[in-house]
């Protein structure tokens, strides 16, 4: 009878957070929806958008950036010590460019922007709704889903694949400098390989990739900010939930869009 | 005289916790209303039902005879809102705070008319220029609340509503406060909804007042009338008594 009470308290709790999750990805759909909504609608709140994209492209650029270069760098040794095994050391300008363009660029930079800007999003509008301010932007005519999300879900998913882009070149740039001043490499005939290897599709699919990455940060930050919890508690969960939604999303969107991108 | 805002049977709970339970209240255009009532019975939630940011369960509310159904600009143009912690936008200086409706939407003006405008509302809620470019985080509290003031009278409203005015202030900031919500709605001609704790302001704001326990209007009527009420829940209330027929846990 015991063992009975027990199964069933179990499945209970199972039907429990399968409903939770449930709930979560319909919110979430709805939010999305809403905000996309509000994209296409005026006002517009240019001054908004040109903010988010200063705080979300420009001072994301040493982060990635940096990011970019050490592992550009490490790659190319990376590379240098496997291929050695095969005797095709020559291979490292060629892995290395697209190894950065089509994976690691827009991967390692969404992750790095996740942790800096959707952190960022969720505790700015977090404190927000603590402290009324969502509230006081409705009752001053302004639709919150116009003034807070939209910008920022516009300059995200814009502004990425330049910053990944960006660091794409310096990834590579990581890897050259390794290549001719650790390794040995000829610089002409490093640059030359990069070039011939690389094709218009890799750096493009990276850049939808960034896209994506881009929207799916700001919309963690936004959601989980829009509907913080009170207090600092509230707002520290929504900074953490932010964060982590946002980097699973991104590695799992980043399968998903790999197998459409590049079809076996 | 019709009345500005018309509350009809409105109704709210949070899970079990019934919050507010068939309130009924109208509220005529000039009439200066203090909502009062202990912590948790349900006074902000009727404000934000005024205002379309909570939905009811059941009732309705119709503000100068629109009937509100969420978020409505049009209902929205016609307010202004003290909120209780000032919810000034941390990000942007004082004088686009106050002139925040000047500069976007349907009112937009050039931002100079917009700033010369802010300074202006400033000036009325007794501070001066020289605060206009700074940042609502260098303010003290009671200069927060004036500068929430200036913000909410700024478009010039035709109802305001007042959350908590005088909390956190002390009593000296917090009568000069009181002057001053008085003031502007007499000079406004507004009508004004305040919640408040607080029987200094009760008597320097009202003109009517609503007491709410239980989640129902317990007693509403001329704030001269308060003192004589012959309610023991309102008697209690205002003399701040730890005993009587409001539980006080200790």
């Amino acid at each position: 009878m015991q063992a009975i009470t027990l199964f069933h308290g179990f499945l209970a709790s199972i039907g429990r957070s399968v409903l939770a999750l449930f709930t979560s990805i319909g919110r979430l759909v709805l939010f999305a929806g809403q905000a996309l909504a509000a994209l296409p609608r005026p006002p517009f709140y240019s001054r908004e958008f040109g903010q988010q994209l200063l705080r979300i492209g420009y001072f994301s650029l040493p982060v990635v950036g940096l990011t970019a270069l050490f592992t550009g760098a490490a790659l190319a040794l990376q590379i240098f010590a496997g291929g050695g095994r095969l005797n095709a050391e020559s291979v490292v300008p060629s892995i290395v460019a697209i190894g950065m363009v089509r994976e690691l660029g827009p991967v390692l930079g969404g992750l790095m922007v996740a942790g800096r800007v959707a952190a960022a999003i969720a505790a700015e509008m977090g404190t927000m709704r603590v402290t009324e301010q969502i509230d006081a932007l409705t009752t001053l005519s302004a639709d919150p889903m116009k003034y807070l999300v939209a910008p920022r879900l516009l300059a995200a998913t814009l502004v990425m694949p330049v910053l990944v882009l960006i660091g794409d070149v310096i990834g590579i740039l990581g890897g050259f400098l390794v290549a001719v001043y650790r390794l040995g490499f000829n610089p002409g005939a490093y640059v030359t390989n990069t070039i011939d290897f690389l094709e218009v599709g890799d750096v493009t699919s990276g850049l939808i990739k960034a896209s994506v990455f881009g929207f799916i940060v700001a919309l963690m930050g936004c959601y989980h900010g829009y509907n913080s919890g009170r207090g600092a508690l509230g707002v520290g969960q929504a900074t953490t939930n932010a964060v982590v939604s946002a980097s699973i999303l991104i590695l799992a969107s980043n399968y998903l869009l790999t197998e459409l991108l590049f079809p076996t | 005289m019709s009345a500005m805002i018309e509350i009809r049977d409105l109704a709210k709970r949070f899970g079990a916790n019934v919050v507010l339970d068939g309130i009924t209240l109208d509220i005529a255009k000039g009439e200066s209303l203090v909502v009062i009532g202990g912590s948790g019975t349900g006074k902000s939630v009727l404000l934000k039902s005024v205002l379309g940011l909570i939905k009811p369960e059941r009732g309705s509310i119709s503000v100068a005879g629109r009937k509100v159904a969420g978020h409505d600009p049009v209902i929205m143009d016609k307010i202004g809102m003290l909120f209780q912690g000032g919810a000034l936008f941390d990000s942007l200086p004082v004088w686009q705070n106050v002139a925040f409706r000047l500069l976007q939407g349907k009112r937009r003006m050039p931002r100079a008319d917009a700033r010369a405008l802010a300074i202006e509302k400033l000036a009325r809620v007794g501070l001066g220029a020289e605060v206009a470019d700074q940042f609502p985080a260098e303010l003290s509290g009671g200069m927060q609340k004036r500068v929430g003031l200036a913000r909410a009278i700024a478009a010039t409203p035709e109802i305001i509503f007042f959350d908590e005015p005088t909390t956190g202030l002390d009593p000296i900031m917090a009568g000069v406060i009181n002057t001053l919500i008085r003031e502007i709605v007499v000079e406004l001609g507004v009508t004004a909804v305040t919640i408040t704790h607080d029987m200094s302001s009760v008597r320097a704001i009202a003109d009517t007042v609503a007491m709410i326990h239980g989640g129902k209007l317990r007693w509403h009527g001329k704030v001269a009338a308060i003192d004589n009420s012959g309610d023991a829940y309102l008697d209690q209330f205002i003399h701040g008594r730890a005993t009587g027929p409001i539980e006080a846990v200790r």
